[in-house]
């Protein structure tokens, strides 16, 4: 697995972070940030909370401004340019931890929205994109209900199919599975797994470290601010490096 | 023994038992007596009190109502034909009909346009109620009907509502052409651009052009000045609200201020101050010869009130929205006029409804404050011709009773389809 994963990155950037830093006031949250992401790979930020895992991928499109530095985006330079900002989030998808989708639209509407307003899509186009991608995370039959009458896991897989229906070219997961009970988080990593395997660029912040293992070509270690450790996930897990990171790991995989 | 043993477990029924219906405390009417009028001695006595009242204030009310005089042409014959009976002088009603619907000055053979205005304004506004029932297409006719209302109700000219019309049409296609560069740009322009169309096409002589017969807003009085005025003012107060109340919410700060600054000052004035300020000095602050209506000076004071009323509601609303919803709405790549038309606006507006309603109701109500600024309003009417009048004077509950009869009916007409609309919106949790 770890070999195809491998094969399957390409050389083309797919997101450059250089020299980033964001302050909260004075509290200073991303200390010298460099990252560099290819096509096809997929990446997973673990850390303590408050270790500012959250708020990094949310700088990458621009849900938080950064202070200081360079942010790439499919070879756009993050700036505050708002329509440079909608050009780079409509490329880039993003499922949260609370899901977010839109309470008073449908399941179907709340995929084929974006699509039909920022795409132009006809709607009718927009409806089978849509329905493509809910039968993908497997609930085309509750394509007309509405998001308050679907279960946690159920949400999160229409609020990824409302990301693909975008058609990104980057994913960005915060915390997806850390909103849902023990039995529903096997049902969402299972439809990432199957992203992931299609050669998605996934950024994933999650605790879920047999889904870091199985899945990402690279774990990034971040703690106060800071990336700590990053490497390939068998060295991570049985060769970590320093001593935040053997301690935290020490302390997640310890039971 | 064993014989004896059995006879007492074994048991085998030899006919079915009909059914029986249960003892009369406990059904029907009976049992819903008991539940809720006589569950215990205290209540039992409340209930009788409360029985008395209902006696009494009926006994009271109803002869007034039932032996009532609709026929009579002064309250002296009223009273002849009562003859020391109790009974109420609607004939007063009969009478002054027309003046309590369009008030004492309006031309009484041109009743119709008022009346088929009214009629059309349920054509107008059924689209927008109820959305599902109708087709799309009607909302053409609702867009359009401001400006036919306009025309039936003040007649004069065709081209005055046209040109006004005109003014909104060029000031969209500027909006809609800037818009996906800059929303305040568009916005902004927009309303520039209608109000340069305006100021260009006043100086046109365009009087007694294509034209019926004019009303001056001087005639407009009774029911129908309530009437204007309330759904005038409630639909435009819910627009200027709403854009209030985001640009309080907005980044950019002389915006932000200006929406501040006016919400809380006006807040903080009593309405019929503005009014007093609508009808006396409002004309110190325009050119000497600019001569502004005085009905919209009046709609423009009381819009005021209530969209500042309506944005503080609203802010509420958007408040109350999770910022999840904000950065779900980002996060697909929206622009601010999108997210906050698709997303934000549908769920704040729905948590909003029972504030703007109660703004709305509160605001339809205070259009009888017009009267203090001498217009005939139906109040002004009441407690000005028809009381200060020789037939009628001294006529005072068949009036206002009628009056606040058809207040109450539009003011919970409004309340009931806000709770019919806040049921129809309810898909969060079912």
């Amino acid at each position: 697995m770890a070999e195809t994963a491998q094969m399957q990155v390409s050389d083309e950037v797919a997101v450059s972070i250089e020299n980033m830093n964001k302050w909260y006031g004075t509290f200073h949250v991303l200390r010298d940030i460099d990252l560099t992401v290819h096509r096809g790979e997929r990446i997973v930020i673990a850390g303590p909370s408050g270790s500012g895992k959250s708020t990094l991928i949310r700088c990458i499109n621009a849900l938080e401004e950064h202070q200081k530095g360079r942010i790439t985006v499919d070879g756009t330079v993050l700036s505050s340019d708002l329509k440079n900002i909608d050009r780079i989030r409509s490329e880039v998808g993003m499922v949260f931890q609370h899901f977010n989708l839109f309470p008073h639209l449908t399941i179907l509407e709340n995929c084929t929205l974006a699509p039909i307003w920022v795409r132009k899509t006809p709607k009718k186009e927009a409806e089978e994109v849509a329905m493509h991608f809910l039968k993908k995370v497997k609930i085309p039959e509750q394509a007309d209900k509405y998001p308050g009458q679907l279960s946690g896991g159920q949400q999160q897989r229409v609020a990824i199919a409302r990301s693909l229906c975008m058609r990104p070219r980057i994913m960005l997961f915060d915390e997806p599975t850390s909103a849902l009970d023990p039995e529903m988080i096997k049902e969402v990593l299972d439809t990432m797994v199957e992203l992931a395997e299609e050669g998605m660029t996934m950024l994933c912040v999650t605790h879920e470290m047999g889904f870091a293992q199985a899945v990402a070509n690279r774990v990034i270690f971040m703690d106060a601010g800071q990336i700590v450790e990053q490497n390939e996930p068998k060295e991570f897990f049985n060769n970590p490096q320093h001593e935040r990171t053997k301690l935290f790991l020490s302390q997640i995989l310890g039971h | 023994m064993s014989d004896t043993h059995q006879q007492s477990i074994g048991f085998v029924r030899d006919s079915m038992l009909p059914q029986v219906a249960p003892p009369l405390g406990e059904t029907g009417i009976f049992k819903w007596m008991k539940a809720n009028m006589f569950s215990s001695i205290a209540n039992g006595a409340l209930t009788l009190a409360a029985l008395a009242a209902i006696y009494y204030l009926l006994s009271g009310v109803l002869p007034w109502l039932l032996n009532g005089v609709w026929q009579a042409d002064s309250i002296r014959e009223c009273r002849e034909i009562l003859d020391g009976k109790v009974g109420g002088c609607f004939a007063v009603l009969a009478e002054r009909w027309n003046q309590l619907l369009f008030g004492f000055k309006y031309p009484s053979e041109l009743y119709w346009r008022p009346t088929l205005a009214f009629v059309l304004l349920f054509v107008a506004i059924a689209p927008v109620l109820f959305r599902k029932v109708f087709p799309a297409q009607m909302l053409w006719f609702s867009a359009l009907y401001p400006f036919v209302a306009y025309f039936l109700i003040w007649g004069g000219s065709v081209l005055i509502p046209l040109f006004a019309l005109l003014g909104f049409v060029l000031g969209y296609v500027f909006y809609s052409t800037f818009v996906a560069r800059s929303f305040a740009l568009g916005s902004f322009g927009g309303i520039l651009v209608a109000m340069a169309v305006w100021y260009i096409t006043g100086f046109l002589p365009i009087e007694g052009v294509l034209a019926t017969e004019a009303v001056a807003s001087r005639d407009m009085g009774g029911f129908m000045l309530n009437l204007i005025l309330g759904t005038v003012c409630v639909s435009l107060s819910i627009p200027f609200g709403i854009a209030l109340a985001l640009g309080r919410q907005s980044d950019m700060l002389i915006i932000k201020w200006i929406c501040v600054v006016f919400i809380e000052f006006i807040r903080g004035v009593p309405l019929i101050t503005l009014l007093f300020v609508a009808s006396v000095m409002l004309a110190y602050f325009f050119p000497p010869d600019a001569n502004i209506d005085l009905i919209l000076r009046v709609i423009i004071m009381i819009t005021m009130f209530a969209s500042a009323y309506i944005a503080e509601v609203i802010r509420g609303g958007l408040a109350a929205l999770p910022t999840g919803q904000y950065e779900a709405g980002d996060s697909l790549g929206l622009d601010y006029a999108q997210k906050m038309r698709l997303i934000v606006l549908p769920q704040a507006l729905k948590i909003s409804i029972p504030g703007i309603v109660n703004v709305a109701v509160g605001l339809f109500k205070d259009t009888t404050l017009v009267s203090v600024i001498s217009m005939f309003d139906l109040v002004g009417t009441i407690r000005g011709p028809v009381q200060a009048s020789s037939e009628w004077n001294g006529v005072y509950w068949e009036l206002l009773g009628s009056a606040a009869l058809l207040f109450f009916v539009v003011c919970y007409g409004i309340s009931q389809y806000s709770q019919w609309l806040e049921r129809q919106l309810q898909t969060d949790h079912r």
